[in-house]
C-alpha cells in the first residue's frame, strides 16, 4: 500500500468533479425541479380555485332556477286569475248584452202595442160613430161635434 | 490476465497479481496508476455525461426519459439531505450527490468479471486493477476531502473563534475557568478522535467491502481452474456473490453519501 501521490491525486480529480456538478450539472437541474414544483403547485392551486368558483356558480344557478321557478309559478297564477276574470266579465257582458236586448225587444212590443191600442181605439170610434149615426138616422156633424167625439175617445 | 500465463501461476500468485496495482512514477513519487486512470476516466465518463444532459434539461413541460432519470437521482440526494438539514443545502447535496455517483460508478466496475479487464488491458500493462474503490487511495481520499469541506463549513458557519471554541470546550462544559482549563485537553483530544475517525470510518469501510469483495470473486474464480465441475460451480458461485453486489455496491456509496451529507449538515450545528 502506497499512500501519498495518488490519494492526492485522486483527492484532485474529487474536486474536479465536485466543481463541475456544484457549477454545472446540478443548477440547471435544481431549477428544472424546482419550476415543475411551483407549476404543480401552481396548477392545484388553480384546481383548487376552479372547484370553489364552480361551486360558487351552481349556488348562482341554483338561486336563478328557483327563483325562475318561482317566478313562473306566479305568472301561472296570474294568468289563471286573469283568465277568470276575462271570463266572468265577458259572460256578465253577454249577460247585459242580452238583456239589452230583451229590453229593446220589450220596448218595441210595447210601442207596438200602444201604437195598435191608438188605431184600434181610432177605429173602434169611427165604428162606433157609424153605429150612432145609423142608429140616430142622422147625420152627426163630425166638426160640431168633434169635441164629444173627442170625448168618446179619451173614454174608450 | 491471458489464458496460458494464468496457467502456470499458483492461486497465490493468481490472488497476488490481481491485487497488485499497476505502479507509475511522477515526479518521484510512486502512483497508482490504474486507480487514477479509472477513476478520472469513469468521472469524466459520468459527470461529462450528467454535463451534457443538464444542457438539455427542460425547465417546462414534460420531462424526456434520461432527465427524468436524472432527476430522480438529484432528488434521491435532495431528499436525504432535506431530512436532516434546513437551511439553503446546494452546497451539501452538489458534495453528496458527487459522492455518491463517482463512488457507484468505480463501485461498479466490479460488476465486470475479475478477469475481463486484465485480458483488455494486458497488451499495455502487466497488471490493470480495475475497482479504484478497492484502493484505500481512492476511499482515503475522498472521505479526507469530505472532512476538508467539513471543517472550512463549521469555520464558514461558526467563525474561527467559534470552531476553536467547539474543538476545545466540548463536549465536557467547565462550570469556572479552572474547570475549564482542566477539561481543554481532554475535550481537544476527544474532538481530535472524533476528527479523525470520521475520515477513517468512512474510507476504511469502503475500502474493506470492496477490497473484500474483490477477493471472494478472486477465489471464485480459482475454481474454474478445477475442471469441468470447478467451472460450473464457480459459474454458480460467482453469479451469486454479483448479485449479491448489486445490493452491496450502491449500498455502500449510498452510506458514504449519507455519511458525507450527515458531516456536513453537523457543521451547521453548534454545540
Amino acid at each position: 500500500m502506497n499512500l501519498g501521490m495518488t490519494l492526492l491525486l485522486q483527492g484532485i480529480g474529487f474536486f474536479i468533479f465536485l466543481f463541475v456538478v456544484y457549477k454545472f450539472v446540478l443548477p440547471p437541474l435544481a431549477d428544472a425541479v424546482d419550476g415543475r414544483r411551483r407549476q404543480i403547485a401552481d396548477g392545484l392551486a388553480e384546481a383548487e380555485k376552479g372547484k370553489a368558483s364552480l361551486a360558487t356558480a351552481q349556488k348562482e344557478v341554483d338561486k336563478i332556477i328557483a327563483e325562475a321557478k318561482a317566478k313562473a309559478s306566479e305568472i301561472v297564477a296570474l294568468a289563471e286569475k286573469q283568465r277568470t276574470a276575462t271570463i266572468d266579465a265577458s259572460k256578465s257582458e253577454a249577460k247585459a248584452a242580452g238583456d239589452r236586448e230583451k229590453q229593446m225587444a220589450a220596448d218595441e212590443i210595447a210601442q207596438l202595442s200602444v201604437k195598435a191600442k191608438a188605431e184600434l181605439r181610432d177605429r173602434v170610434a169611427d165604428l162606433a160613430v157609424a153605429g150612432a149615426e145609423r142608429i140616430l138616422k142622422r147625420e152627426i156633424n163630425p166638426q160640431v161635434h168633434s169635441d164629444l167625439l173627442g170625448q168618446l175617445k179619451a173614454e174608450l | 490476465m491471458s489464458e496460458d500465463s494464468s496457467a502456470a501461476q499458483s492461486p497465490t500468485e493468481y490472488i497476488q497479481h490481481h491485487l497488485t496495482n499497476l505502479h507509475g512514477m511522477i515526479g518521484g513519487n510512486e502512483i497508482n496508476v490504474d486507480t487514477v486512470v479509472t477513476g478520472w476516466l469513469l468521472g469524466a465518463l459520468v459527470f461529462g455525461g450528467l454535463w451534457i444532459l443538464s444542457r438539455g434539461v427542460k425547465t417546462e413541460g414534460v420531462p424526456g426519459k434520461a432527465q427524468a432519470f436524472f432527476e430522480l437521482l438529484y432528488e434521491f440526494v435532495d431528499a436525504q439531505v432535506k431530512d436532516m438539514f434546513t437551511g439553503n443545502r446546494r452546497w451539501i447535496v452538489a458534495v453528496s450527490f458527487t459522492v455518491f455517483v463517482w463512488i457507484l460508478a468505480m463501485n461498479s466496475v466490479k460488476f465486470l468479471p475479475v478477469d475481463f479487464v486484465g485480458v483488455a488491458t494486458h497488451s499495455f500493462a502487466h497488471a490493470w486493477k480495475p475497482v479504484a474503490t478497492a484502493d484505500l487511495n481512492t476511499t482515503l481520499a475522498i472521505s479526507l476531502s469530505v472532512i476538508l469541506l467539513m471543517i472550512i463549513e463549521s469555520i464558514k458557519v461558526k467563525g474561527i473563534g467559534g470552531y476553536i471554541h467547539e474543538l476545545t470546550m466540548t463536549p465536557f462544559h467547565g462550570g469556572n475557568l479552572i474547570a475549564k482549563i482542566v477539561l481543554l485537553p481532554i475535550n481537544f483530544l476527544f474532538q481530535m478522535i472524533e476528527l479523525l475517525s470520521k475520515p477513517l470510518s468512512l474510507a476504511l469501510r469502503l475500502f474493506g467491502n470492496m477490497y473484500a469483495g474483490e477477493v471472494i470473486f478472486l477465489l471464485i474464480s480459482l475454481l474454474a481452474g478445477a475442471g469441468i465441475f470447478g467451472v460450473l460451480s464457480g459459474a454458480v458461485l460467482h453469479a451469486g456473490w454479483a448479485v449479491f453486489h448489486l445490493l452491496v455496491v450502491p449500498l455502500q456509496a449510498f452510506i458514504f453519501m449519507m455519511l458525507t451529507a450527515v458531516y456536513l449538515a453537523m457543521a451547521h450545528e453548534s454545540h
